[in-house]
């Protein structure tokens, strides 16, 4: 075992007066409060803090707690997680705020947590914000939220339907190569995307992805064991991580989302640049996350993404750069949270250069993106077959 | 036209830090949240200001006009209890004041484009009184 590397300093604290008895203060206003009182003690800017380690919120925030900490908050962290680890969940984000520091990824990290004690508890526990302020106006779930990003996009750069449907037909076309792949033996093409039902326009049903059970592992080990074990070693070269916000409505904006800056942090740390990189392993649980991320990561200019598909040859194995040669989660199915972990898989199964019946020839290099909540989630890592 | 008072829909649990918003709307009016330090409107409300973290939140009634950033229509809502709605428009609105906020778009006429100015109208909805918004 290595030492610690002595970097990571405890600057300020915050501490509220214990109450019995909240009276309907919401768990967000507590950790508001407590959070100012430790960024004051720190003598900080709030606009200084780039990292941001929360508890969990039983019953107000069941998912998505760490963006609707820091939407809250009106920040922007590159760095941000929720530590469930019950009572010592505290001092367990100390640590991981050092190692996060020590990474490259963020240089304050705000460490809160707390929660709020309404007796007797209320009928709805789920009060976070995106729950009080859209919900009520017939706006739920993730649909919604892309189909206004996605009608956003239109209506900035004039893409036409069919531009978004080819990714949709592309993926479907991926996924006749993986017979793990829940549209395996059921591809699309564009007309037949554009005749599936809207479910909120623009979105079709075949450009949403379908909710499937399943699981996806992973095993992170230092590049010294790697080199001893099985396979040839896949390193992490470069990542970037950063949330914007929860709800769509507090978007700072509709077009470009936090990617953009995740991708540009992970190839600075790679020191490589996006047109480098072999394989493209990107977040599609709708079409306009595809379109949106080929334009984040600088392939082309903001509203060419359907130009540029075209150029590279599709997204097949053969492609300039394939995307999602696994048929992406547009073609595999979407195992829940799962479903970004078969984006890192795959890259791992194209390195390795283990990929059955769609193996891009000599890949060293994968980009994969990770998306969450409302393109408000943004995690890149750059993978790569050398150090 | 369906009228939304039939609706069996979720509403907001009303905390002591949201109730000027939705009381006011249910009599009519759109209030937010203001910054006396920085000046900048806050949508949703918070204790303290998301901005610059200055105590000084006060509630002024907003003009009621905004911007359509973006709308979908929704032919398969998140909750059943919008079911008997269907389709009907939802939106993104941009406030004179600054913030946006997601609300019900009433049209009628099928009509709404992305930039279209709006103006904020109460609609019952439920058991309750909502800020929705139509085309001016
Ligand atoms: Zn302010």
């Amino acid at each position: 075992m290595r030492h610690m590397s002595p970097r990571a300093a405890l600057a300020g604290i915050g501490e509220l007066k214990p109450e019995r008895n909240t009276h309907g203060v919401t768990t967000m206003e507590l950790l508001m409060r407590v959070s100012a009182e430790a960024i004051a003690d720190a003598g900080v800017a709030p606009q200084e803090i780039d990292g941001l380690l929360v508890g969990p919120q039983v019953g107000e925030t069941p998912q998505h707690v760490p963006a609707t900490v820091a939407e809250y908050f009106g920040m922007q962290p590159s760095m941000s997680n929720m530590v469930d680890l019950g009572g010592a969940s505290g001092p367990g984000m100390i640590w991981r705020a050092a190692a996060a520091i020590a990474a490259g990824q963020c240089e304050t990290v705000l460490c809160v947590i707390g929660n709020h004690r309404n007796m007797p508890p209320p009928r709805s526990p789920n009060r976070n914000p995106a729950r009080e302020f859209d919900t009520p106006f017939g706006a739920s779930g993730a649909n919604t939220s892309y189909a206004l990003l996605m009608q956003a996009h239109m209506a900035a750069y004039g893409c036409r339907a069919e531009d978004y449907a080819a990714i949709a037909a592309g993926s479907r076309s991926n996924a006749q190569n993986n017979d793990k792949a829940i549209f395996h033996g059921k591809p699309a093409s564009v007309e037949e995307v554009l005749a599936s039902p809207l479910v909120a326009s623009p979105l079709h049903l075949f450009e949403i992805v379908m909710p499937v059970a399943g699981a996806d592992a992973v095993i992170v080990t230092t590049a010294e064991k790697a080199a001893r074990l099985r396979h040839p070693p896949v390193f992490l070269n470069g990542a970037g991580e950063k949330i914007t916000h929860r709800a769509v409505s507090q978007a700072p904006s509709l077009t470009s989302g936090p990617l953009k800056p995740s991708i540009s942090r992970a190839l600075a740390q790679a020191g490589m640049r996006i047109q480098d990189i072999d394989f493209l392993s990107l977040y599609d649980c709708y079409t306009i996350m595809v379109a949106a991320t080929i334009e984040d990561a600088g392939l082309c200019a903001p509203g060419k993404f359907a130009e540029w598909l075209k150029d590279n040859g599709g997204m097949s194995c053969e492609a300039r750069q394939p995307i999602n040669t696994h048929g992406g989660q547009l073609g595999f199915g979407q195992p829940d949270l799962a479903g970004g972990m078969t984006h890192v898989v795959e890259a791992v199964r194209q390195i390795r250069g283990t990929a059955p019946n769609r193996q891009i020839k000599n890949c060293r290099s994968a980009l994969v993106t990770g998306n969450g909540a409302t393109m408000s989630e943004a995690v890149v890592l750059v993978l790569g077959a050398d150090l | 036209m369906i009228d939304y008072r039939t609706l069996d829909v979720p509403g907001p649990t009303i905390t002591d830090l949201s109730r000027p918003f939705w009381e006011a709307a249910a009599r009519g009016r759109l209030t937010i949240q203001h910054c006396t330090s920085c000046n900048r409107g806050v949508f949703y409300p918070r204790p303290l200001c998301p901005h610059c973290w200055a105590d000084a939140l006060e509630w002024r009634d907003a003009s009621g006009k905004g911007t359509l950033t973006s709308f979908s229509q929704i032919w398969k809502p998140g909750h059943p209890g919008w079911l008997p709605a269907v389709p009907y428009y939802v939106g993104l609105v941009q406030l004179s004041e600054g913030p946006t906020m997601l609300s019900h778009i009433v049209d009628e006429r099928r009509s709404i484009r992305v930039g279209d100015q709006l103006v904020f109208k109460s609609v019952p909805t439920g058991s309750r009184i909502l800020p929705f918004f139509h085309k001016i």
